[in-house]
């Protein structure tokens, strides 16, 4: 269980992450894509207070600030997904495609 | 010798169930699949000795994901996969970010020399970290429940059926603002005084 690894798998669930979030259409499964890319930012994050800051708990507290992104996020991305569904009707991306609808 | 084994299984599962959101047909299975993948990365964290935060990733997205399960039931088309379902755009450009990214980040963690001090043993870090969170870095903790805080104002304020001043698509400007339509000399859509919601 080295650093090597641990930012290898942490680096593959992003890049899924990035993928997910730039192909999907629907905007809960961009949201789903964010949430992985934030999935291996935290798995980063434990890896590098595990093996590299000697156990200081400023490593961890980085870990729970993403965890807080990650809330603030999924919030934040419900609310505009409701939002947007009421004024225009639109769960994907293509039905926003001008500003005034 | 079993903790590697134990890290390079959990590590597949996440690297696979993460994958499979992508390619699931029913929007409920990807949002499951997504909590595997979170499951995972907890328990590769309690592997890390890092309990307290590998157990509140996998609390916080067993109840985030269940919500995004019901969203995708009330919003979504397709929600019980019975059909093939792939709604991608940009599909080649998409794998490509994917791909360098994935690259850019595992070549930084290859090759970057981080400094190596691991944890002393028999020091337990859930404690440290309470004591952290409760002493020096206070601020930091205090400020991550206000912006919570403010995060589920917004949510409300963003996703309710009624504004302050009328139904949540009629806009958000004060009726008595608004000039009427006849001074105005044209009829466009919004100059309409509001009364008492929609008309």
């Amino acid at each position: 269980m080295t650093l090597q690894a641990l930012v290898f798998v942490a680096a593959a669930i992003f890049g899924i992450g990035v993928y997910g979030a730039l192909s999907q259409q629907s905007f809960v499964m961009i949201m789903m894509g964010l949430e992985l890319m934030l999935n291996g930012t935290i798995l980063a994050g434990g890896a590098m207070w595990a093996l590299t800051t000697g156990g200081s708990p400023k490593g961890q507290m980085l870990v729970v600030v993403l965890m807080t992104v990650m809330a603030v996020e999924a919030a934040m991305g419900f609310a505009l997904v409701i939002g947007i569904y009421r004024v225009r009707k639109a769960d994907i991306t293509e039905k926003i495609k001008r500003l005034k609808g | 010798m079993i903790l590697n084994i134990t890290f390079w299984a959990f590590s597949a599962l996440a690297v696979f169930s993460g994958w499979r959101v992508f390619r699931a047909d029913s929007m409920v299975r990807a949002a499951y699949w997504l909590l595997v993948s979170f499951a995972a990365v907890g328990i590769i964290l309690v592997l890390l000795k890092a309990e307290f935060l590998g157990l509140i990733l996998i609390l916080m997205m067993g109840g985030e994901m269940t919500i995004m399960a019901v969203f995708m039931v009330a919003f979504m088309m397709n929600p019980a996969g019975l059909n093939p379902m792939t709604m991608v755009h940009r599909h080649r450009i998409a794998i490509v970010a994917g791909v360098v990214s994935f690259l850019a980040i595992a070549a930084l963690g290859l090759f970057a020399r981080f400094p190596v001090a691991r944890a002393p043993v028999g020091v337990d870090p859930t404690r440290r970290l309470g004591v952290e969170l409760l002493g020096d870095s206070m601020l930091v903790f205090q400020s991550a429940g206000v912006t919570l805080l403010a995060a589920m104002i917004a949510a409300i304020a963003i996703s309710s059926a009624r504004g302050r001043y009328g139904d949540a698509d009629e806009g958000s400007v004060e009726p008595t603002q608004l000039v009427p339509a006849a001074d105005a000399g044209e009829t466009a859509e919004g100059t309409q005084p509001i009364v008492g919601g929609r008309q």
